[in-house]
C-alpha cells in the first residue's frame, strides 16, 4: 500500500545473538554426553581392575584350592574350551538359521507375515535366560534324546558323535539351547543390513534375469557380509557369556572332549562359576574370578575380532 | 534376434493407485523408440512393464497385454525372470556391483544360466560386449579391478555392456544419460546409434533434443489432469513429432510452452 516504511529496528550483531540458552544447552548436553562416555570408560577399567587383583592370588593355587587341578591353567583350560565348543556349536546352528530367517522376513515373506514373525523373533529375546535353561533341561533333552542315537548310531564313526548316549544334557544340547538365545540377535542385525541394501543393485540382478535367490546372492549378500559377520560376533557375545540355561542344561564333567553326546561334557567358564562361588571361601574364590578374567578377555577379543572384519568387509565393498 | 513389442490397452496400478491407462502402441524391430514427457507422467512406468521389472515394487500390478513377436508377457505360464533374460534394462543411475570386478560385472547376466562356461568363451563374451559398449579400449587393461573404480559415464557403458553381454532381444534404458555429463552423454548416444543395428531399443529421456537425436519413434506421455492417470498422449515417427505433431499437447510441450 504505503512505500513508507517503518524505521528498521536497530541492526542487532548477528554474531552476538541475544540470549545464550543456545549456547548453554550446548555445552550441558556436550558434559552430559562426555560424562556417559567417561563412565563406560571407568565401569570396564573398575572391571578389569577388579578381575586381575583378585586373580592374582590364584596365580599360586594348586590341588584342593584348585578344585583338584594342579595350577591354574590346568583348572581352566578345560572350562575355556567347554566355553568355546558349545558358543561354537550354537553359532553353527544359529548363523544359518537366522541369516535364513532374516532374509525370509526382509525379501520372502508378504509384508504382513515378515512382520508379526520379526515381533516373534524379537519377543525369543526377551525370554529370561533361566526359563531357556529350564526348557533345554526338561524339554528339550528328551526330545534330542532319540536324534543323538540316531547320530550316533549313524554316525558314530566321527569323533563327535562317539556317545554312548546316556543323557539328553550334553554340550550339543547346551549348544542349541544358546544357539536358540543368540538367534534374536543375530536375525535382527541381519535383517536391518538386508532390508538396507540399495534397491539399485537389487534391481540390477533382477533385470539380469536373476531369480530371487540369485538376486540375494549377487546383490544382497555382498552389500551385507560385513553386517552379518558383526551379528554373528554379537551372537558369539552372548552365546560365549551365557551362563543359567548351560549351568542348568549341561551336565558337565570338566574334560576336554569333542565327544558331543556323551554323558562326559566339558563345562564352561561362566556355568562354572554359578555353579561353585556359592560354595567356594579362600582361593577359590580367586581362582574362579581368574575364569572370569579369562573369560573377559576372549570376549573383548571376539568383540574387537568381530569389528576387524566389519570393518574390513566395509572397505571393501 | 531384435524383435518388436506390440503393446494394447495397458492399465498400470501401484495398488489400487491407477498410474498409467490406455496405452496403445507399437515399438518397431531394430529401431529407437523413446519415450517422452513431464516427471510423474508414467514414462518409466510403462518401460519397466515391458520387461515385468513393474511387478518388482510391492503391490504393483498390470492390464492389459504387451506382446513381443507373439509372445504375450503377462500370459500367466510366463516367467518373469525368462522376460528380463530376453530383455535387458539399463537404469538411470549406473548400477554396476560394487563387490565384482570389471570383468565379472559384464558376466554376471551369463554367470545366472547356470551352464559353465570356458574360460576362452567368458573372455570372448566380455570382449565383445565391452567392445560393444565402447568401452573396450579404456579398460582392457584393468579388467580385474573393481566397477565402481570407473567414471560414471564408463560405469553406465559398463552397464550397457553387462546388459547386452546376454545377448538380449530388446533393450530398455531408463533415463541413461540423466546423470552423466554432455561428453558421455554423447558417447552413450553414439553407442545407440550403433546398437540400433542389433537390439530393439526403447529410451526414457527428459531431454528433448536427445530424443531427436537418436530416436525413429517418439511416445508422449502426459497426465490427463493433474491427479488423474497418465496416459499415452501421441506416438509418431520422430521427424514427424518434432516439426508437426497430430497433438496440441505435444506441440506445446515440445516448444516448451508447458512442462
Amino acid at each position: 500500500m504505503s512505500t513508507i516504511q517503518a524505521d528498521p529496528a536497530p541492526p542487532s550483531d548477528p554474531l552476538q545473538e541475544e540470549g545464550s540458552t543456545g549456547r548453554a544447552g550446548d555445552s550441558i548436553f556436550r558434559g552430559l554426553a562426555t560424562g556417559a562416555g567417561m563412565i563406560i570408560m571407568l565401569a570396564l577399567a573398575g572391571v578389569a581392575i577388579f578381575l586381575v587383583l583378585q586373580s592374582i592370588p590364584a596365580l599360586g593355587a594348586s590341588g584342593e584350592q584348585a578344585y583338584g587341578a594342579d595350577n591354574i591353567v590346568v583348572y581352566i583350560w578345560p572350562l575355556l574350551f567347554g566355553t568355546v565348543l558349545a558358543a561354537v556349536i550354537a553359532l553353527v546352528i544359529a548363523a544359518p538359521l537366522s541369516i535364513g530367517v532374516a532374509l525370509v522376513i526382509s525379501h520372502y515373506a508378504p509384508r504382513r507375515i515378515a512382520r508379526l514373525l520379526g515381533y516373534l523373533i524379537d519377543l525369543l529375546a526377551a525370554v529370561p535366560s533361566v526359563v531357556y535353561g529350564l526348557w533345554g533341561r526338561e524339554t528339550l533333552q528328551g526330545w534330542v534324546f532319540p536324534v543323538y542315537d540316531w547320530l550316533h548310531d549313524n554316525l558314530g564313526f566321527l569323533p563327535f558323535f562317539e556317545g554312548p548316549v546316556t543323557t539328553g544334557r550334553t554340550i550339543l544340547t547346551a549348544g542349541v539351547v544358546l544357539a536358540v538365545m543368540a538367534l534374536p540377535i543375530i536375525t535382527a542385525l541381519c535383517r536391518e543390513v538386508f532390508l538396507q541394501t540399495p534397491m539399485m543393485h537389487q534391481e540390477a540382478a533382477l533385470a539380469l534375469g536373476a531369480t530371487r535367490w540369485e538376486m540375494i546372492r549377487m546383490a544382497v549378500f555382498p552389500y551385507a557380509r560385513s553386517g552379518i559377520t558383526s551379528a554373528v560376533m554379537l551372537g558369539l557375545g552372548r552365546a560365549l557369556g551365557e551362563t543359567m540355561a548351560v549351568a542348568l542344561v549341561l551336565s558337565a564333567s570338566g574334560i576336554v572332549t569333542f565327544n558331543l553326546i556323551s554323558s562326559q561334557n566339558p563345562s564352561t567358564i561362566a556355568a562354572n562359576i554359578a555353579l561353585n562361588y556359592a560354595n567356594a571361601s579362600g582361593t577359590k574364590v580367586n581362582v574362579l574370578i581368574a575364569g572370569g578374567l579369562v573369560l573377559f578377555l576372549v570376549t573383548f577379543a571376539v568383540n574387537f575380532l568381530g569389528r576387524y572384519l566389519a570393518a574390513r568387509g566395509r572397505a571393501k565393498a | 534376434m531384435a524383435k518388436s513389442i506390440d503393446v494394447s490397452d495397458l492399465n498400470i496400478y501401484y495398488g489400487d493407485f491407477l498410474a498409467v491407462s490406455g496405452v496403445n502402441m507399437t515399438v518397431k524391430a531394430r529401431q529407437v523408440t523413446a519415450f517422452i514427457g513431464p516427471s510423474g507422467c508414467g514414462k518409466s512406468t510403462v518401460l519397466r512393464t515391458l520387461n515385468r521389472m513393474h511387478e518388482v515394487i510391492p503391490g504393483a500390478r498390470v492390464e492389459g497385454k504387451v506382446v513381443v513377436d507373439g509372445q504375450s508377457l503377462y500370459d500367466p505360464s510366463v516367467d518373469p525372470v525368462a522376460v528380463r533374460r530376453q530383455i535387458g534394462m539399463v537404469f538411470q543411475r549406473p548400477n554396476p556391483f560394487p563387490t565384482m570386478s570389471i570383468y565379472d560385472n559384464v558376466l554376471a547376466g551369463n554367470k545366472l544360466n547356470a551352464r559353465k562356461m570356458k574360460k576362452s568363451e567368458a573372455d570372448d563374451i566380455v570382449e565383445r560386449s565391452l567392445k560393444g559398449a565402447n568401452l573396450w579400449n579404456e579398460v582392457k587393461d584393468r579388467l580385474s579391478k573393481p566397477g565402481m573404480g570407473l567414471s560414471g559415464g564408463q560405469q553406465q557403458r559398463l552397464c550397457i555392456a553387462r546388459a547386452i553381454a546376454v545377448r538380449p532381444q530388446v533393450l530398455l534404458m531408463d533415463e541413461p544419460c540423466s546423470a552423466l555429463d554432455p561428453i558421455s552423454t554423447s558417447a552413450i548416444e553414439d553407442l545407440i546409434h550403433e546398437l540400433k543395428s542389433e537390439y530393439t531399443i526403447v529410451i526414457v529421456t527428459h531431454n528433448m533434443q536427445q530424443a531427436a537425436r537418436v530416436s525413429d519413434d517418439t511416445g508422449f506421455f502426459n497426465l490427463k489432469a493433474t491427479g488423474e492417470p497418465g496416459q499415452l498422449v501421441e506416438f509418431n515417427p520422430t521427424k514427424k513429432m518434432f516439426t508437426n505433431p497430430d497433438n496440441e499437447a505435444t506441440e506445446a510441450y515440445i516448444s516448451g510452452r508447458f512442462g
